[in-house]
């Protein structure tokens, strides 16, 4: 099994995923300083950490998708490695244009942390499978701009597709239908404001999110 | 400089008003003798800024000496960036707490924000990484037409900067008194791990090694901070705004990770952050507690602003900056490093023989001082100080009982000292780095967190009740260091040590001082009974506006150890059936109690004495009891007594409690007393049973207080209150606050 964290300069959770990584695979991720021109061959799975990449100037995500390593990264995710993007990772891959919609600003207008109900809407995808029946999830969120936004369309065309992953079960920052993570058409990059890496502890936030890193590290070594 | 004829008392340029905007008219004539000459106007900056109360501690140094310092555990105490403390297996907590109270309430946001940025780099400047960050909050009266603002931006501006350096903010207090009115307080604590062979100290080591300064630029932000928190407010404080420093946590974030990666190399011979009096304090604080000298060449200084004076290079307090002096020929490990986290990296100087501090700026010296009167020999005073009047003992006997005791708690339970704080923390982010094990969402009396990749953990805690120190400083005093111990010892953590951050009014008038002193003596004895000496801390003095001082305030940030995470305890894990006890002696004591202030509206009285040998004894036996495994939830008696203690330890569990009294005080003051020294554990039947026993070999008081089951607090089997009313009372309280209507008269 051979994993990567993509480290931005503002990452911070970067730790924290490589914890979880580690956990369910008994390997460390490779971890991958921006300024690399490539992510390594070979790569089973990436991982693209929380944080406030570029300390969230001009726009969250924004500067940090057009960043040397994330033209790889983009590269790799359209040949099909599986790409996980949490919280700050999530509004990279919607700015890279990987997944659909966007995350504006928090309705309330303040950062929310809180361990979030959290509903798994399929289990029919390489990041959820190992969910079974266990349908309502708590995981900790901790955001300012996790209010997902796409248009009505968009909205249509991936709750019919089923790209929406997740969905939260009392929706803590105005998101559209109540959608806390969303993959791409393909299936092989999910975007989630929830942190899964931190809900893979009982002595921290609970194990709700081990079976997601189980699911796409699980399946494919 | 200028060679001067024949001494005038003032250099060129400067008069008699312009002096006495930096110092006094006595302690320029200090100046005028130490230096034989009239100082030009950077010196005279560097003088004012230095011998600040904020960053000489003038007024409190001599009286600081009281407390108890040492302790096996203890690798640094007081002098240090921050104290540092040994956790076994080769590592080292390193913490300290610092006040951001001026700031905060003139620019709340930012205030607050660079309070906690301030405090990050006190910890990683000594070569830990943080862990967690804390705050100890304080805000007028919640009818204010302030208040609202400020803590909607203080709690904006520590989550704003916490959040995103990524260090989990897990804990803390917040007050509301209409003594904070004119100045609220913001304390924030940092915690950081480190290993014991890499901590890192400011002193300067040797002669002619390059000074290097790193991070951001130096701008015009910030100038005179240090001297305007040494003041107190009136008319106008609006108008300082300027001197409030601009933080940017991106930064801070690039910073520590540039500092640690620089520290893991055998670059670093010494290293300061640029705090408080920015370039300045920490150019002279390596140089003198080295017994050195330095020499900087301003026009090396990163600038961010052009045609910048030397004055306010070294007089600004722009942020995220940091002084290291590196071994000689290792310059470019330090700047390969900083380049690559995109942070600014200039040598600006070397240390020196000579014990002096010397400045050049575009080929001119523009600064020749000796270092011993600017650091070490700065003014000390030992200002007059009368003690505060003793308050009589209120006997409970001679208050009105209420009729309802059911009610009556539910109204202390939504009261705004008791109510939770959810609408602050909820900004924050308590769980990045994964090791959170408990955080201001848990039941537990203090935070814990894990050391990662070990199954210890840290517990960690702020205390204090002004109310008690209003009453009785030394008393207060000894309460606040009492009280982060028992919350330390309530979650199953051994007490190492403290942290203090000592915030009062304005120390020129002696019923001020006689409060600071009272509340340091108090502390001082409580740290050495208990074993908890202070190995970091803080004063801010002239928390005044208009002569209106406010409660004296000595925050305690408490750090203890808890060696097996699986023997850790909290007051959310009763259950039907669990045997009530409580440890320790009751006698009813009411004097300045939330009690008596939110039901009878009185704030006088005495407060509860500490009875410091009780308070070992009964702690050593509730961490004894939680590591034999015999307790379901504990939780320490503080605000409120025992209801309220088992108020929220039934709204955490979900789980009914059924108080029985066992007198012989009135029943009231059985229930909301604040005693000290006491715990109240649920255990189940066997448990208690052994508890019991345990207790009695020991000679520590417990006794059978009532059982936990059913969904009310009860009380004798009536008196009883719904857990769901009790919990709408709890956390409503601050959402409708802050989602009041904006006062009509916003301008008072």
């Amino acid at each position: 099994m051979k994993t990567a964290v993509i480290v931005y300069p503002g990452s911070n959770c970067d730790r924290d995923a490589a914890m979880a990584i580690e956990r369910v695979t008994g390997t460390a991720p490779a971890m991958v300083w921006h300024g690399e021109p490539s992510l390594p061959e070979g790569l089973d799975f990436i991982m693209v950490p929380g944080g406030f990449s570029y300390g969230d100037y001009l726009r969250s995500g924004a500067i940090a998708a057009r960043s040397p390593i994330t033209a790889d990264l983009i590269k790799k995710a359209e040949s099909g490695v599986p790409v996980l993007g949490v919280c700050n990772g999530f509004q990279i891959l919607t700015e890279t244009g990987l997944l659909p919609g966007t995350l504006m600003r928090n309705s309330g207008l303040r950062f929310v942390c809180e361990k979030a109900p959290v509903l798994v809407e399929t289990t029919n995808s390489r990041f959820t499978r190992a969910y079974g029946e266990s349908r309502e999830l708590t995981i900790p969120i901790a955001h300012h701009d996790g209010n997902f936004f796409a248009d009505d369309e968009t909205l249509n065309r991936i709750e019919g597709e089923g790209q929406v992953a997740f969905r939260y079960a009392n929706n803590p920052n105005g998101s559209a239908r109540d959608i806390a993570g969303v993959t791409n058409a393909a299936g092989n990059v999910l975007g989630m404001m929830p942190h899964p890496e931190r809900a893979v502890d009982a002595d921290h936030g609970g194990t709700d999110g081990l079976k997601l890193f189980e699911s796409v590290l699980g399946g494919a070594s | 400089m200028t060679e001067l004829a024949e001494n005038p008392r003032y250099a060129e340029g400067i008069d008699e008003q312009i002096v006495l905007e930096h110092v006094t008219a006595d302690e320029y004539e200090i100046i005028l003798k130490e230096l034989g000459r009239a100082p030009n106007l950077v010196e005279l900056g560097i003088f004012s800024v230095m011998w600040s109360e904020h960053c000489s501690y003038k007024s409190s140094r001599i009286h600081l000496a009281k407390f108890p310092t040492k302790g096996e555990r203890v690798i640094h105490g007081p002098g240090e960036n921050a104290g540092v403390v040994d956790i076994g297996d080769g590592q080292a907590a390193i913490f300290k707490m610092e006040s951001h109270n001026h700031p905060s309430f003139i620019e709340p946001y930012q205030g607050a924000a660079t309070g906690v940025g301030g405090i990050l780099r006190d910890v990683f400047t000594m070569g830990a990484r943080p862990v967690a960050l804390m705050n100890a909050l304080r805000f007028g009266d919640p009818k204010h037409p302030k208040t609202r603002q400020l803590v909607s931006g203080v709690a904006a501006g520590i989550g704003g900067y916490g959040n995103c350096v990524g260090v989990p903010t897990v804990g803390g207090e917040t007050n509301f008194d209409k003594g904070y009115n004119g100045n609220i307080l913001v304390n924030a604590m940092a915690v950081g791990l480190a290993d014991t062979d890499k901590i890192f100290t400011a002193a300067a080591r040797e002669p002619d090694f390059p000074v290097l300064y790193v991070g951001a630029k130096t701008g015009r932000d910030g100038i005179h901070g240090a001297t305007m928190a040494s003041a107190e407010f009136g008319e106008g404080s609006e108008e300082k705004r300027p001197t409030v420093q601009v933080g940017d946590p991106f930064t801070e974030k690039k910073l520590i990770e540039a500092c640690l990666e620089l520290m893991a190399e055998d670059a670093i011979s010494s290293i300061q952050d640029m705090g408080a009096a920015g370039l300045t304090s920490s150019s002279v604080e390596m140089a003198s507690s080295g017994g050195l000298g330095i020499e900087l060449d301003l026009d090396h200084v990163p600038q961010r602003e052009e045609a910048m004076s030397a004055y306010e290079m070294m007089l600004s307090e722009s942020q995220e900056r940091m002084l290291i002096i590196v071994k000689p020929g290792r310059e470019h490990v330090a700047e390969r490093i900083f380049r690559k986290w995109d942070l600014d990296v200039a040598v600006i100087g070397k240390t020196a023989e000579h014990g002096r501090l010397v400045l050049r700026h575009k080929g001119e010296v523009v600064c020749d001082l000796p270092l011993d009167p600017i650091g070490e020999n700065a003014p000390k005073y030992d200002r007059p100080h009368f003690p505060a009047e003793a308050r009589a003992r209120i006997n409970p006997a001679q208050l009105r009982a209420p009729e309802h005791l059911g009610e009556t708690l539910a109204q202390l339970i939504g009261t705004p000292d008791m109510a939770s704080k959810r609408w602050i923390w909820s900004q924050y982010d308590r769980h990045v780095m994964a090791d959170t094990a408990a955080s201001s969402e848990d039941p537990a009396d203090a935070a814990i967190v894990r050391v990662h990749g070990t199954n210890k953990a840290l517990a960690i805690t702020t205390d204090c009740t002004p109310r008690y120190c209003a009453a009785d400083p030394f008393e207060g005093g000894k309460q606040a260091v009492a009280e982060a111990w028992r919350n330390l010892t309530a979650v199953g953590a051994d007490p190492i040590a403290i942290t203090d951050c000592l915030n009062f009014g304005n120390p020129e008038r002696p019923e001020i001082m006689g409060q600071f002193v009272g509340c340091v003596e108090g502390m001082a004895k409580a740290c050495e009974a208990l074993s908890f000496p202070v190995v970091s801390g803080n004063v801010s003095l002239y928390n005044e506006t208009d002569g209106r001082a406010i409660p004296p305030t000595p925050g305690v940030g408490g750090l203890g150890l808890i060696p097996d995470m699986a023997k850790r305890a909290g007051y959310g894990c009763m259950s039907e059936g669990d045997v009530l006890l409580l440890v320790g002696e009751t006698a009813g004591a009411l004097g300045a109690s939330l009690y008596l202030r939110e039901v009878e509206g009185r704030e006088d009285g005495a407060p509860p004495k500490v009875e410091l040998a009780a308070e070992k004894r009964n702690g050593d036996f509730v961490r004894a009891q939680i590591r034999e495994g015999r307790t379901a939830a504990v939780h320490d008696l503080s605000d409120g007594g025992l209801a309220c203690a088992a108020a929220e330890m039934a709204m955490a569990s979900g789980c009914g409690t059924k108080l029985a009294y066992t007198g012989p005080v009135p029943l009231f003051a059985w229930l909301f007393g604040e005693d000290q020294a006491r715990y109240l554990i649920a255990a189940r039947p066997d448990a208690a049973e052994a508890m019991l026993a345990a207790a009695k070999a020991d000679g520590v008081p417990v006794e059978v207080v009532g059982l936990a089951g059913g969904r009310f607090v009860s009380i004798n089997g009536g008196h009883a209150v719904d857990i769901i009313r009790l919990k709408q009372a709890h956390e409503n309280w601050m959402p409708t606050l802050m989602a009041g209507e904006p006062e009509a008269n916003a301008a008072e």
